[in-house]
């Protein structure tokens, strides 16, 4: 273990584009205190994988459905997995989070935060929607603006005082209370085995075990089920159906990395993984929910056509991809079990 | 999915220019980061969000011209929000959101209640009364 005090130069910052805020920022994070992790091992190490359909929670009148583990879960899973020491903070008062920030900079320090896409300025317009619960990383400052390397981006990016403020401090659901986290010891290595172990036994549990029927494979076998009963009520098939399945489609592809995107970091996380310690059974369970991604892209793509009228309405047929989806997951985690 | 199938349809793309990272398989079988310049599936379902709060920006901002409700509506609007959110954000319940749509009772608002609004819609008080010639819909930050 080496204790981190003072981190390598800013200068030295390496920018890697990821398909999640959070794991991106995590691998990022931890190769710059020198311990190489790539996206898809944060993402994998952490259990990141989930399905949940949440009919309770509400975002503008439709069910919350989350293709993950809820926010801050692959930091926290990382940190327990790889025995990494984290330091979280949250502030009541907005300037003292920004003078911590700077503190933590001046130090030499990468620092995680919490902030809310709609008021970070670097987000395209077309982007910019009230979510609180983004990822980024400071790497350093320049006169009042940031060096911030948004994981989601292809380069690094700036961001004044007092847009970051306001992003940070965000209120609302998921609220960050300006957090802000960076490691205060990094291991230089892991035990890749009994880690991969821990965490594929975790997310297994998540999947296949939850004791309601809405969240893991059951709960995408219920979203289908839901469909399926929207087309035979009259009052709902015409306007809601159609709405629904547009709201589905929008939390599956465009909030954040999207539910196949999910699918295709946990896949290149088994292959890693695979790859690593020559195991042809972890390469074989990638192989299953690479396919299943495709599958879920394959439900975007025809239920987007449905709702255009491009494609008649065909609730059975769309039920069926789900239900696919669910059986090639379920297959999966039970070959996944005897690892 | 293939890495030559990863999706570039820059046309209508929703991401402003910019590209996503997807993992894909290459050619080896191994699973890589292929950059993406959009999916119209995708984009579609972001246009469609965007769409509708543009509606609902545009038909507040008719209901303040007429004098139906406080410019504060639509404002709200413009700030990719409705009550219950603003309601977070605020700390007002929203039933005095709604009443403070009234134009009589939102001109009787103290400093303090407009500048909680004003906080919250991330402008400055004195706009929070003052409707735009026209509706904007752009989220343009310069006058936090």
């Amino acid at each position: 273990m080496t204790l981190i005090t003072q981190v390598n130069n800013n200068a030295t910052f390496q920018h890697r584009q990821s398909a999640h805020c959070e794991s991106g920022v995590v691998a990022n994070m931890l190769n710059h205190c020198g311990l190489p992790l790539s996206e898809p091992m944060a993402f994998g190490l952490a259990g990141g994988l989930a399905f949940a359909y949440l009919p309770f929670i509400k975002l503008s009148g439709m069910p919350l459905i989350a293709y993950r583990m809820p926010p801050r879960s692959i930091i926290k899973g990382v940190q327990k997995r790889l025995n990494i020491k984290m330091k979280f903070e949250t502030f009541r008062n907005p300037e003292k989070g920004m003078q911590s920030l700077n503190e933590q900079l001046e130090q030499g320090r990468v620092v995680g935060l919490q902030a809310s896409v709609f008021w970070l300025p670097y987000f395209p317009e077309t982007m910019r929607f009230h979510f609180n619960a983004h990822n980024l990383l400071v790497y350093g400052r320049q006169g009042d603006d940031y060096l911030i390397s948004d994981p989601v981006f292809e380069e690094p990016v700036v961001c004044d005082s007092k847009a970051l403020q306001k992003a940070r401090f965000a209120k609302g659901a998921l609220a960050s209370k300006g957090m802000m986290y960076y490691p205060t010891d990094v291991p230089e290595s892991f035990d890749l085995k009994l880690a991969s172990q821990r965490a594929i036994r975790a997310n297994y549990r998540t999947m296949t075990g939850a004791p309601v029927p809405i969240i893991g494979i059951r709960g995408i076998r219920y979203m289908a089920k839901n469909i399926i009963k929207l087309s035979q009520n009259p009052k709902k098939r015409e306007a809601y159906l159609p709405h629904y399945l547009s709201h589905i489609v929008r939390m599956q592809e465009e909030i954040g990395t999207g539910g196949a995107g999910f699918r295709f970091i946990y896949g290149a996380f088994l292959k890693e993984t695979a790859a690593k310690l020559d195991n042809s059974l972890l390469a074989e369970a990638a192989e299953i929910i690479l396919d299943a991604g495709d599958d879920w892209r394959m439900f975007a793509l025809m239920s987007s056509k449905m709702c255009k009228g491009r494609k008649p309405m065909d609730a059975f047929l769309l039920a069926e991809i789900l239900n696919r989806c669910a059986d090639k997951e379920q297959k999966m985690w039970t070959l996944l079990k005897r690892y | 999915m293939k890495t030559d199938e990863v999706p570039q349809d820059s046309e209508n793309s929703t991401y402003g220019g910019a590209r996503k990272l997807i993992y894909a398989v290459d050619d080896s079988g191994g699973v890589v980061g292929v950059k993406s310049t959009g999916w119209d599936v995708e984009a579609e379902a972001t246009q469609s969000a965007l769409t509708l709060i543009q509606r609902q920006c545009d038909q507040a901002w008719q209901r303040v011209s007429s004098g139906e409700t406080a410019a504060l509506e639509y404002y709200m609007y413009y700030r990719r929000m409705d009550v219950a959110l603003l309601a977070q954000v605020s700390g007002f319940f929203q039933w005095r959101i709604r009443r403070h749509f009234k134009p009589a009772v939102f001109n009787k608002l103290k400093l303090k209640q407009l500048n909680r609004y004003a906080e919250a819609l991330g402008l400055d008080a004195s706009v929070l009364s003052h409707l735009p010639d026209q509706p904007l819909h752009d989220t343009d930050n310069s006058s936090k």
